[in-house]
């Protein structure tokens, strides 16, 4: 099985460095296209390859790529931007590949930016990643020095350099458009789309904006050709992804495998299970922000459409897993109450709604629930949904509530008969009614084979 | 006014973005490095250098968790409270620390050691419940853990 993506990164070592990053094939990608691969090729290239955002919204790079105004009459300056902001609760594969190969994801960048013909690059990086943070660092010296970045790149007459920018916090700012206002120094709030970032972006200037896990993969495309990545997939769709699995399994961790992987070889081969004493309930398959799947859903191939046909989202793909002893409300609480704490203001549905929805879940939970609450959660659910707000922030949030309620019913009216949450052992004080586990986890990240 | 050194520092990265406002945030995290937080006289300092009232600045400081703009202890505990910790028991590691420091979240020891604050998603799901202290991520925090890491807390 290939796996570009992770095949020369070993878990709790350094970072691979320049020269042996080039003794696998690095820069060679770069150094066969940059000054004769005409910029339109290298998107086209790309758009063929099928490649989808692994940000969470699953766009096609290359066509968003394409949106870039060209030629003579578009401007000189447009900026290439990496998102690696990773803070979608239960996700931590950008961390991986940043923390083991930092020279993938500099030299998608450099092909990226030079498809769109931008001088200048920054990576926006969240301030907790300081692993992250000194690799990328030091990759970025190296390939400085090597001449892959700055002037007349290997005399290819293309310039471009790349900057780190270390942020300060907030969810929010992995919000494309907020992203983009944290970055030019402001509060990330989101902006009004049209116009998009593509043809007004950064400082107003054309800015494509992709996560690490995306432009990791650009190298591989560029060099094996878009035919060999559209092969590496299980069914439809194209290329590997980094699947993670978190919560109650024997073996947490994170794996490459071919994107369409079903859901129950992920769970039970790769994360060896549920652990003794507990029982699948439940998935939240991409982070936060995504639908709870059930049962009925584990032989399902997690890409992009079939999570979708199925109700939810392929997302950051890197899920959640609930438990049997586990309260479903007790999660959706704790999820509901990270997006009201992250809500940036901006617009009020998002501000006022989702303390309302954490304010009534908490209500539920502690006993104090009502049967006319579930109509108040499913109005917000409907209230706060796509298109109704000014970002996808709240579509997001109310995205594992909406499912908590269609599947998990039953446990809500579990709270309602005055006793509170029948997960919770009359000797737990605090916590989710289970005992703090012993540490079984792996020192260090599994990634098997 | 700022010292010479956090000057420098800020100036260091002015070649990088096209406008000096774009500095705010890494010049609050400067003077928050040199200082320990943003207090108000901070918040004229970076005003000044970057030509944007004291208003403005604040309105950025503010709304980033990782800028402070009340003092903290010198061991910020950033505990991740999003959804893998809480189902491998984040909530009673939480209870543990507050018991054990005698603070609540949001508050700092009476000594100035420590400040108890949440933090979202550390991107460490496999290996929950964590927190970070300072550049330090802890991991697979069990009580017993979290005692002997706040032992060796300076």
């Amino acid at each position: 099985m290939e796996k570009p993506l992770t095949e020369h990164i070993t878990p709790g070592a350094p970072p691979l460095d320049l020269a042996a990053y080039e003794e696998n094939g690095g820069y060679e990608a770069l150094r066969n296209t940059l000054g004769s691969m005409a910029p339109g090729e290298m998107t086209s290239l790309v758009e063929n390859s099928k490649l989808r955002g692994r940000g969470g919204a699953g766009f096609s790079t290359g066509m968003k790529w394409s949106f870039v105004p060209m030629g003579e009459n578009a401007p000189k300056q447009k900026y290439f931007v990496c998102n690696a902001d990773e803070m979608e609760p239960g996700t931590f594969k950008d961390r991986y590949l940043m923390e083991g190969n930092p020279h993938l994801l500099l030299e998608g960048m450099i092909l990226g930016a030079y498809a769109i013909q931008a001088p200048t690059g920054y990576i926006f990086l969240r301030a907790e990643y300081r692993k992250s943070e000194e690799a990328l660092a030091r990759a970025i010296e190296e390939a400085r020095r090597a001449g892959y970045l700055g002037e007349n790149i290997r005399g290819s007459g293309f310039s471009h350099d790349i900057h780190l920018h270390s942020s300060a916090g907030r969810y929010i700012c992995g919000e494309e458009t907020a992203l983009l206002n944290a970055l030019e120094g402001r509060r990330a709030v989101p902006r009004a789309k049209p116009p998009f970032p593509p043809v007004v972006g950064l400082w107003g200037k054309p800015t494509i904006v992709n996560n690490v896990e995306t432009l990791c993969n650009i190298a591989p495309i560029v060099r094996h050709g878009p035919e060999w990545f559209r092969k590496l997939g299980r069914a439809e769709e194209a290329g590997t992804k980094l699947y993670g699995v978190s919560g109650r399994v024997r073996n947490p961790g994170l794996w490459e495998l071919p994107l369409g992987t079903p859901l129950r070889e992920i769970i039970e081969e790769h994360a060896g299970g549920m652990r003794d004493g507990y029982r699948f309930r439940g998935v939240i398959p991409g982070g936060a922000s995504t639908d709870f799947l059930v049962e009925e859903h584990l032989d399902l191939p997690l890409d992009f459409n079939s999570v979708q046909k199925a109700g939810s989202r392929l997302g950051t793909g890197t899920m959640i897993v609930l438990d049997d002893r586990t309260c479903p409300v007790g999660m959706v609480l704790n999820l509901e109450r990270f997006f009201a704490r992250e809500s940036c203001g901006w617009c009020t549905p998002c501000r006022d709604g989702l303390p309302w929805v954490e304010k009534i879940l908490e209500d539920i939970e502690s006993g104090g629930g009502r049967e006319d609450d579930l109509g108040i959660l499913h109005q917000h659910a409907k209230f706060l949904g796509p298109g109704r707000t000014f970002c996808a922030f709240a579509p997001g949030a109310v995205e594992p509530l909406q499912s908590a309620l269609k599947y998990f019913e039953d446990d809500f009216r579990r709270h309602f008969d005055g006793k509170g949450c029948p997960y919770h052992a009359p000797s737990a004080a605090t916590g989710n009614g289970q005992p703090p586990s012993s540490s079984q986890g792996p020192e260090t990240r599994n990634q098997k084979s | 006014m700022l010292s010479d050194k956090e000057r420098e520092e800020i100036e260091a990265e002015l070649p990088h973005y096209p406008r000096k406002q774009a500095l705010c945030i890494e010049a609050l995290k400067v003077v928050q490095l040199h200082r320990g937080w943003v207090d108000d006289s901070a918040l004229r300092d970076v005003a000044g250098f970057l030509d944007m009232t004291e208003h403005e600045v604040d309105s950025v400081a503010t709304f980033y968790n990782l800028i402070y703009r009340r003092e903290v202890g010198r061991n910020v505990i950033h505990l991740c409270d999003s959804v893998s910790c809480w189902v491998m028991g984040c909530d009673s590691i939480c209870s543990h620390l507050k018991k054990s420091l005698g603070i609540g979240m949001g508050q700092t020891t009476a000594d100035g050691k420590f400040t108890l604050l949440p933090i979202p998603c550390l991107g460490d799901c496999d290996r929950a419940p964590s927190m970070m202290i300072g550049h330090t991520l802890h991991s697979d925090l069990t009580p017993d853990k979290v005692d002997k890491i706040l032992r060796n807390c300076e």
